[in-house]
């Protein structure tokens, strides 16, 4: 088993700690939201590459007794992820905006520190 | 009758579901209020029936749509789910009963359809998840409720800024405490083929010595630990809890960390199963270290706040670490012990948090320099908030005794000296716990009230609920039968089912 007969997974697992890496190195409040989206969209490859059966075909009933299907529940359980992605990266931007009118800033540092003034 | 109680398991969760955004349409005033207490003392009332029944015949099994269930998604109703979605329920309509007054004075009228919208959400999520039996399931309601949540804490907004970034740090770490879950199930649905929790346990024992059987337990774990506010993953709660509207904090401090013990113990219990989770995997000798090091830790970061919310918020993640301890010992007793304060800390905590934010609403403060005085401004409030804090310490008469209690008697029934060791911990911790509420005593009672402070007595409708809640905490701290009886009967049926 050499390393690249699994790369759907190497890539999942890279895309994975890219975003982490992001979320936690950064202190830009829109490039957290970036790290957190790519830290989404790495489960879903992983979901996507989880349901796919070689030499099979898209789960549409086809008239062919020997026709092979990837497995259709992944992907549909997936759509559901993405869903959830979109509507947390929606929540996560507005809330920046709120920031961002309240503090006048989105450096994560700066608000700290303005914070820390109003005690 | 008997056809709607047959409903009951998905009525419970669909009646707020499905009020949400009706609740949306009816904008302003009193009537969102209206709605979304009486939709909540519905599911309350079938929260009761359930729990009833499934104490007289066993769990219910209900199959949505009809489907039979590996394939189609199930909801089981089994006495610790009947049990926590009581809690949910009951703690929300108490909390509901009080919002009326403390909301209006704390988000803008016009707001009060969305703000509902998203509060019957949340309620929907946590109850979702305790009744649901699909793993994926879990995930899904999970994202509800904490969508919902970022939400409702943003909402203190208003009253202080900090609430924006607390609900922003919250959204950044529950979701990749989510996506360590959805990761987790993902894993377990590859090596399974199903996501049906009852199957997922069956096939449990022929594929638990897999590579990503063991990844999908750890990302499971880190997972719920994070929305657990498990030490040292707590960082988001005190903000969080800080900084959001009054019912929202009280709301969230009785039920949202509790739904993810609950979590915890399905997973480990139902799913690994016991001889897997304490056995193969060292999940005792994990636990125990952050249980401890959680509840002395915050015990004493929460003598040095100055913020009574923020005291209260750290008080709370120690008292998880007596829940994680109760489940780290493996022992029905501990079990026990685990799921009995999860129903005392659920209402002494509503409690407390009902009393400050009596406090808040008269005062506009939350900080101690600020309630100097206070027990000769508002005796009553004042009052009801020391007993509450009795019980956080563990007076005798009070539930936070009862749970004490059985978790040493759990911690020396392991008889050695890990067991007197842990014992003479949680007497350390009481003993902090001891030290913060005579602070709020002694800035009470001792001080001097600032100059033109405002006088007089919290409105009778905020009174009362948060009185609902302490004396419903003497009720449970005398006559124990009903709590220590179903917690008993849920540790049972779990390590019933688990051996």
């Amino acid at each position: 088993m050499s390393f690249f007969d699994h790369y759907n997974y190497w890539i999942f697992v890279i895309l994975f700690v890219i975003g982490l890496y992001t979320i936690m190195s950064r202190t830009n409040l829109i490039k957290k939201m970036i790290g957190l989206s790519l830290f989404q969209i790495a489960v879903f490859l992983f979901y996507i590459t989880m349901g796919k059966i070689e030499g099979g075909t898209a789960p549409i009933f086809v008239d062919d007794p020997n026709a092979v299907y990837s497995n259709p529940l992944p992907h549909v359980l997936i759509l559901t992820a993405i869903v959830v992605g979109v509507a947390t990266t929606a929540l996560g931007l507005s809330l920046v905006v709120r920031i961002k009118e309240s503090f006048g800033t989105i450096d994560e540092e700066e608000i700290l520190r303005q914070e820390e003034d109003s005690k | 009758m008997s056809s709607i109680i047959s409903q009951a398991p998905i009525l419970a969760i669909i009646l707020p579901l499905l009020g949400s955004p009706l609740c949306a349409l009816l904008r302003g005033g009193v009537v969102p209020w209206a709605f979304t207490t009486i939709l909540s003392a519905l599911s309350f009332w079938i929260s009761i029936d359930l729990l009833f029944l499934v104490n007289q015949s066993g769990p219910i099994s209900y199959e949505l749509g009809g489907w039979a269930a590996p394939w189609g998604i199930e909801y089981v109703i089994d006495p610790l789910s009947a049990f926590v979605l009581l809690i949910i329920s009951g703690i929300s309509t108490g909390v509901l009963i009080y919002a009326r007054e403390s909301i209006c004075k704390e988000v803008a009228p016009s707001r009060h359809g969305l703000f509902f919208s998203a509060y019957l959400l949340s309620l929907a999520g946590m109850m979702g998840i305790t009744a649901t039996g699909d793993a994926f399931n879990i995930f899904v309601f999970l994202e509800i409720t904490s969508l919902s949540s970022y939400v409702l804490i943003s909402m203190g907004e208003k009253n202080d800024k900090r609430a924006l970034t607390a609900a922003f740090q919250y959204l950044i770490l529950g979701t990749i405490g989510a996506t360590f879950i959805l990761i987790g199930v993902g894993l377990l649905y590859l090596m399974t083929g199903t996501l049906n929790i009852a199957d997922i346990a069956s096939q449990f024992d022929s594929i638990e010595d897999t590579r990503p059987i063991r990844a999908a337990v750890g990302f499971l774990v880190v997972g719920i630990a994070i929305k657990l506010a498990m030490f040292p993953f707590h960082s988001w709660l005190p903000n969080a809890y800080s900084y959001a509207p009054t019912i929202i904090t009280a709301f969230f401090a009785g039920t949202a960390t509790k739904v993810s013990v609950y979590l915890l113990i399905r997973f480990i219990f139902t799913m690994f199963g016991w001889d897997f989770a304490f056995g193969d995997l060292p999940l005792t000798q994990l636990l125990i270290p952050f249980a401890v090091l959680a509840y002395l830790s915050m015990s004493v970061v929460a003598i040095f706040q100055d913020n009574l919310k923020r005291l209260l918020a750290f008080s709370s993640v120690a008292q998880l670490g007596y829940m994680t301890l109760g489940i780290a010992l493996a022992s029905e007793t501990g079990l026990t012990a685990g799921i009995l304060h999860i129903f005392n800390h659920a209402i002494v905590k509503t409690g407390l948090f009902l009393s400050v934010g009596a406090m808040f609403f008269v005062t506009g403060s939350t900080y101690l320099k600020d309630l100097a005085g206070i027990g000769q401004r508002m005796p009553l409030t004042t009052f009801g908030f020391v007993l509450g804090g009795l019980a956080l310490i563990g007076v005798p008469l009070t539930p936070g005794f009862i749970s004490k209690w059985y978790l040493v008697q759990a911690v020396l029934e392991r008889g050695d000296m890990l067991g007197y060791g842990l014992a003479i911990t949680m007497l350390i911790s009481s003993l902090f716990a001891v030290i913060y509420v005579w602070r709020v005593v002694e800035v009470a009672y001792f001080k001097p009230s600032p100059d033109n402070a405002p006088k007089g007595e919290a409105p009778m409708s905020l009174l009362i609920p948060s009185w609902l809640f302490i004396a419903a905490m003497f009720y449970f701290g005398i006559e124990t039968s009903m709590n220590v009886g179903f917690a008993e009967a849920a540790a049972a049926f779990l390590m019933g089912g688990a051996n």
